[in-house]
């Protein structure tokens, strides 16, 4: 073995029982716990503090945010069954799971970007009042996450399989990985949901 | 090692791909450590401007220095205007571009994984990111000192309303630069507690850490969950400045005479809860790598173990676990009523208890001890009364009663900077002459050493003693004429002088340590792998400087890290990884 190499990227520390990634993504989802934390309870100090607040139903498209969370929701589930097919050897599989997880979030996206259309048209604005201003704020921040894990699977879609076929196992952590972000992700609208939608 | 890993390993790299764009944790860490001295440097420099102004205020600079300033004064003149863009930067400045990336950024990925024998971080990729996010940050907020209207001038805390209704985009930049280096520490802080849970060499078990890993440890956690609320604020005010929101801004808010038109209904004080949500665990990022750096340097040159090791250790992890339940002790006069106040004053005086033990475990370190008084080890020394000051004067600051007088005094500039400058940068200047041989195999000279601490100490106190005496008298901070126009403040007012003259010397003093940090990268003394008869992993198993991959095999510890002076031993030290003879 090189001295030069890092270990436990592929197989996990004895005594930890973890692989560098798995310890790695934790920590990142604690933070960003702190940073929709932050922003949730900038949502609370603010509602408790102003004299009227919009009910959101009111204000808010409550169906396209309903299929967006089915959106959502299903393409946890094809994440999950993306990486299980890896850890079934079957690669084709995993490609099939992957690209409809990264096509749910461009339908999700799609649809957000329609709700944010119509405000927009109906003169609703993050400047017209808090709520509106939150709700820009906590979904344009969680749009911009979706984003990211989107643009994360689909460099695993163009360029992953060298990686594959050099260092399974090394992929496969990497999906799992993936996973757990898409999963947080998708934790994260699951508040969002029912805080500004019906709340 | 197999044939494609060894040319991999020992190839020659461009000189850019080894400097520049490099993964190693040892190149990064002296990237860091080289720019955030800079920084350090810059920060200083906006601070001798400011001491002008606050003791001679109006009268003219000298040319030369009016000429370092272009078109921000007028025939040498400046007014409060360009005064509070130089004190936002200025905290702005030491604090995050400064002392955090020198103490963590520099040291923490220097010697962090040559301490647990690990041959590099565990994401070097994420780790070089780490550093170029820091940089931009860093350039984009020298930069705003040169666009129209100049840099942010709302105080490094950037309180809302005014931070909000300054019209002049240095704001913006100040916010925008911020969420780079939020991110940049970030990617650091994951980086740190991985490499320290998974990267330990065989043997290394968590009690056999040498302490200023654990500090780096705690350090890291605090990043990681203090500032994503930081974040969370900045993106908020950026909405306020740029789309319009009214998180921060209130209804009603009268502007120059006349109510502002806007929705309103925000909350000043939601600013200020997110921001020292930060503001206060990041106290914590200051102190602990110093002392831990301090704990390094005094075990090895007292030649005793530490006094107290275990419970250093779990006083830094009760002090990281509670630096997040204080941070309302900054905002006793915002009216938060009394059980709040009543709340975080307890807590306060709580959390001084694990300082207070790791403070007196140091100094029972030295009891007994046969000391070198080396000059990392003056600067050591040094580093225990200061702190020691600078955390006894917060005490009536963490009660609500005696801060109603003292808030927003020099009184409250005197403290943090004596926990900070005499304290923190002590140990940082202790922690580059103790590691300087480790990274260029020379030592620093000595002499010259000791030019540049005796002259820096006195200095040190010369310019924070007497705020605590004008703060007293109740002279306010963030005064860009000093307090003259007060007449509360004219009995204390000749101090202004002073430290002005004395902060003016000690820039005078860092002359020496420039001399030698750079001169004796080329003429210093030549020395051994382990010049200092330390115990520790990076100095008894990798030679100086350690190449790429730091160790020629990995080495496995048999004992804790500071056995000194053991008794049936032939030398006054048993390094860590030399088997323990039954």
């Amino acid at each position: 073995m090189s001295t030069a190499e890092i270990q436990y990227i592929e197989t996990p520390r004895p005594d930890t029982g973890l692989t560098n990634g798995k310890i790695g993504i934790w920590l990142f989802l604690a933070s960003e716990v702190m940073l929709f934390g932050a922003l949730f309870s900038a949502y609370v100090l603010l509602r408790v503090g102003a004299e009227t607040w919009p009910m959101g139903r009111d204000v808010l498209n409550i169906w396209l945010a309903l299929v967006n969370t089915v959106v959502l929701i299903t393409s946890s589930v094809t994440m999950v069954l993306a990486w299980a097919a890896l850890m079934k050897n079957n690669y084709s599989e995993h490609k099939k799971f992957l690209a409809l997880t990264f096509l749910c979030g461009l339908i999700f996206l799609g649809i957000k970007a329609v709700e944010y259309g119509q405000k927009f048209s109906h003169d609703l604005f993050p400047s017209t009042n808090n709520f509106l201003a939150i709700y820009f704020v906590l979904t344009g921040l969680h749009g911009l996450h979706v984003l990211g894990g989107m643009i994360v699977m689909l460099y695993f879609l163009l360029f992953g399989r060298k990686n594959w076929v050099e260092r399974p196992k090394m992929y496969t952590n990497r999906i799992e990985n993936t996973g757990l972000y898409w999963h947080f992700v998708d934790l994260v609208w699951i508040f969002l949901f029912p805080v500004l939608y019906l709340l | 090692m197999t044939p494609s890993e060894k040319s991999a390993h020992s190839k020659p790299l461009p000189f850019w791909k080894r400097y520049i764009f490099s993964t190693d944790h040892k190149v990064i860490g002296i990237q860091y450590g080289v720019t955030a001295l800079i920084f350090l440097f810059i920060g200083f420099l906006l601070m001798m401007f400011m001491r002008w102004s606050i003791a001679f205020p109006g009268r003219p600079l000298p040319e030369w220095a009016a000429a370092l300033l272009g078109p921000n004064s007028t025939s040498g003149i400046f007014g409060p205007e360009f005064y509070n863009q130089l004190g936002a930067m200025h905290g702005t400045i030491m604090i995050f571009l400064g002392v955090v990336p020198l103490a963590v950024g520099g040291f923490g990925n220097y010697v962090v994984p040559l301490q647990i024998g690990a041959p590099d971080m565990a994401f070097p990729k994420i780790n070089m990111m780490s550093y170029w996010a820091f940089l931009t940050g860093g350039l984009l907020m020298l930069f705003s000192f040169f666009i129209e209207g100049g840099a942010a001038k709302s105080g490094w805390t950037a309180y809302p309303p005014l931070a909000v209704l300054d019209a002049d985009s240095g704001q913006t930049i100040w916010l925008v630069g911020m969420v780079f280096l939020i991110t940049s520490s970030l990617l650091g802080a994951i980086n740190f507690i991985v490499t320290i849970i998974q990267l330990r060499a065989p043997g290394l078990t968590w009690m056999r850490l040498p302490f200023f890993v654990w500090s780096e440890l705690v350090t890291a956690f605090i990043l990681l969950l203090a500032f994503p609320p930081l974040e969370a604020a900045g993106v908020l005010q950026l909405m306020d400045r740029i789309a319009d929101t009214n998180f921060f801004m209130p209804s009603g808010l009268v502007v120059s005479g006349e109510i502002r038109e806007a929705a309103g209904g925000g909350s000043p004080l939601l600013w200020q809860h997110l921001f020292w949500f930060l503001g206060h665990p990041e106290v914590y990022v200051l102190i602990l790598p110093a002392l831990g750096i301090v704990a390094e340097i005094i075990a090895n040159n007292s030649r005793k173990p530490l006094w107290g090791y275990r419970s250093m250790v779990y006083s830094s992890l009760f002090l990281g676990f509670m630096s997040f339940v204080v941070w309302s002790h900054h905002m006793y006069l915002t009216g938060m009523g009394s059980v709040m106040n009543a709340f975080f004053q307890t807590t306060t005086m709580i959390i001084s208890i694990p300082s207070v033990i790791i403070l007196s475990a140091l100094i029972l370190s030295l009891w007994g001890g046969s000391i070198r008084f080396t000059v990392p080890m003056l600067f050591a020394v040094a580093f225990l009364p200061m702190f020691g000051i600078g955390g006894l004067t917060g005490l009536p600051l963490g009660i609500s009663t005696s801060d109603i007088h003292l808030h927003d005094t020099y009184y409250v500039i005197g403290h943090f900077h004596y926990v900070v400058a005499p304290g923190v940068i002590f140990g940082l200047f202790g922690g580059i002459y103790y590691w300087f041989p480790k990274a260029t195999g020379r030592k620093m000279g000595t002499v010259l050493g000791h030019l540049h601490f005796w002259p820096t100490l006195i200095c040190m106190n010369v310019i924070f003693m007497p705020m605590f005496i004008q703060g007293l008298a109740g002279v306010s901070r963030r005064l860009y004429d000093g307090g003259s126009a007060y007449a509360h403040a004219q009995p204390v007012l000749h101090w202004n002088a002073v430290i002005s003259m004395a902060a003016w010397t000690m820039a005078i003093a860092q002359i020496p340590f420039i001399l030698n940090f750079f001169g004796s990268i080329f003429f210093g003394k030549k020395v051994e792998s382990n010049p200092w008869e330390a115990t520790t992993l990076e100095w008894t198993a990798a030679p100086s400087p350690p190449p790429h991959g730091n160790f020629p095999e990995i080495p496995t510890v048999y004992c804790g890290p500071y056995e000194y002076s053991q008794p049936n031993s032939e030398t006054d030290f048993h390094p860590q990884n030399q088997p323990v003879e039954a």
